[in-house]
């Protein structure tokens, strides 16, 4: 089957009800996306369809079909990143990680729909990805941050 | 009899029939008080008055998302248009401060404001008119014992003739009988207890009763299944469509806690009832479910074996990738004793609304409370996808072989239900 991810197509070769996470780490090499739960209740696997954040563990390839995949790989590179990881690096919103990549792509979505959101949009967004180290003040002053400068060409 | 008498005559007889539709429908403003303190209440009645308040889950529509507790503003969807839910704090401006006990009650009894004007029988009067004197003093105290917001409600949506409040009169005349709860002396004390509590403040059949044209509970399908927000209220009579038949300590436990191990969870607007009938005392709760289940079937055990596969691949492999990590008979959640899809009562509704809610929508995260959770998938499946699922999952696991629509899905996505 054809997946688009990041603008991309790939040829998968993998069973329909296999979740996109492990199509993108295991097929596509893309380590962005983590699995923690698999249960559709920490987050970590975030990645976006179609504009909107879903829960990578729970999106069968066959729900994909002509649809389009974004990840944090999507987001820029290292040297030039994305208007949302620069903003999570300013803000030194990680400790361990693990949820960062998911959180990352669920404020995307968010200010691709709202680009300028409230202190409650930005919490309502966010309250399905968990941070274990703690550090969701953190992680919301960078989305504040990076809503605060964001314009057309973050997306 | 000339023209010119009869003409007359018909003109006194109307103005007559007019004058007493005007006195019927007119009712004097109560003279505005300052709210009383406090200290002015018991405390074991304001205790009351807040476990009674939890049975009649006022706060479920007297607050809106993410504002102050008690004071209103919250949007309420009916067919005539939007209504927004009042201040019942004791705010003198905007809340009900300057309300006596007096017209607190004639509200709760007659559904008529301080102001004489008519409320709007989302307020559901026609069940709190059931409750004792006692309890509306109580429910008062507790009112009145809350912090005062100072908090002015949005304006109604509704239009033409819906915005004109004298017709309540009118609809009060049909389907309003006001006065307390009588008992049935055939039935114990725990029932009777039960029944005046779920016909009264609790309100059950408020959504578990179909409406009418006019909005009014039809009284000929007492708890038949009716709407709330977009969701199915299953029936709480010989239709409950549950597998398995509820008993009566099941049914307390279930609204308790909003799980039962034998049935599911409850959600959608259940989810909030049962949030706050946690904090009912657990008499009040055993009379209640005691009642309900007297009214439930009381039927065999059915199946709770599938229905076989039947060859659609796809609706397999979404099933199998969107629901099995959690539903699938090895799953660790079923593993750890979760109710088997074939078990829950929502799959096996006639009405698929409920379910393509809680699919779009799941059981969202409930605050400091231990709860069934459950991720929606609104953005992750397209309607079209949900619809293959919905009509797989219960056909297999419900024994109910309607095919939904993606254009089922997309109502219910639009909040019209289908």
């Amino acid at each position: 089957m054809k997946l688009n991810v990041n603008g991309q197509d790939h040829d998968v070769e993998a069973e329909p009800d296999t979740p996109l996470l492990y199509i993108l780490r295991d097929d596509l090499g893309l380590h962005g996306a983590k699995f923690g739960c698999g249960l559709g209740q920490c987050g970590a696997c975030t990645v976006m369809v179609d504009g909107k954040a879903v829960f990578s563990c729970l999106t069968p390839l066959a729900s994909l079909e002509g649809r389009r995949v974004r990840t944090v790989e999507g987001l820029g590179t290292p040297e030039q990143p994305g208007a949302l990881p620069l903003a999570f690096m300013e803000e030194q919103a990680a400790q361990c990680g693990y949820c960062i990549a998911g959180m990352i792509m669920r404020a995307q979505a968010l200010l691709e729909r709202t680009p300028h959101p409230s202190e409650a949009q930005i919490r309502d967004a966010m309250a399905l990805n968990l941070c274990r180290c703690g550090t969701h003040m953190r992680i919301l002053a960078a989305i504040r941050r990076a809503a605060a400068s964001w314009t057309q060409a973050s997306r | 009899m000339t023209p010119r008498r009869f003409l007359i005559g018909a003109a006194s007889v109307l103005a007559v029939l007019f004058a007493a539709g005007l006195t019927l429908a007119w009712h004097p403003a109560i003279a505005p008080e300052p709210a009383p303190v406090r200290a002015s209440f018991q405390r074991s009645q304001i205790e009351r008055g807040a476990e009674l308040a939890a049975i009649g889950d006022c706060a479920v529509c007297h607050t809106r998302p993410g504002g102050p507790a008690y004071a209103g503003g919250r949007a309420i969807p009916t067919p005539f248009g939007r209504v927004y839910s009042t201040n019942i704090t004791p705010d003198e401006a905007t809340g009900i401060g300057a309300w006596s006990e007096p017209a607190f009650r004639r509200a709760m009894r007659d559904g008529i404001g301080r102001d004489g004007r008519h409320l709007y029988p989302v307020l559901p009067y026609p069940h709190f008119t059931r409750a004792t004197d006692d309890d509306i003093a109580a429910l008062y105290a507790f009112a009145m014992s809350r912090t005062a917001v100072h908090e002015a409600k949005p304006s109604n949506l509704l239009g033409f003739p819906f915005n004109q409040r004298l017709l309540l009169a009118g609809w009060n005349l049909l389907f309003l009988r006001p006065g307390p709860w009588q008992p049935d002396p055939a039935q114990d004390a725990e029932w009777n207890r039960g029944a005046y509590l779920v016909e009264g403040v609790g309100h059950c059949g408020a959504c578990h009763t179909p409406h009418n044209a006019l909005g009014a509970e039809r009284g000929e399908d007492r708890f038949a299944g009716g709407a709330a927000e977009g969701w199915y209220a299953p029936p709480l009579q010989a239709a409950n469509p549950a597998p398995l038949p509820w008993t009566a300590a099941e049914l307390a436990a279930y609204l308790r806690t909003g799980y039962s191990p034998q049935h599911g969870a409850a959600a959608g607007p259940m989810t909030p009832v049962t949030a706050e009938l946690a904090r009912v005392p657990e008499a009040d709760i055993v009379a209640m479910a005691t009642y309900i289940a007297s009214l439930l079937p009381h039927q065999t055990e059915a199946s709770l074996k599938p229905q076989p596969e039947n060859g659609d691949a796809n609706a397999t492999a979404l099933f199998a990738g969107a629901c099995g990590s959690c539903h699938a008979l090895d799953a660790p959640m079923t593993r750890n004793g979760a109710p088997p899809l074939t078990a829950n009562t929502g799959l096996h509704e006639r009405t698929p609304v409920s379910f393509i809610q809680v699919i779009l929508h799941g059981i969202p995260w409930q605050e400091g409370r231990a709860a069934p959770y459950m991720p929606g998938f609104a953005d992750t499946l397209t309607d079209a996808q949900i619809a293959e699922l919905a009509t797989y999952v219960r056909r297999r696991f419900g024994g109910q072989p309607a095919a939904i629509t993606p254009d089922d899905v997309a109502r219910v996505r639009s909040g019209g239900g289908t």
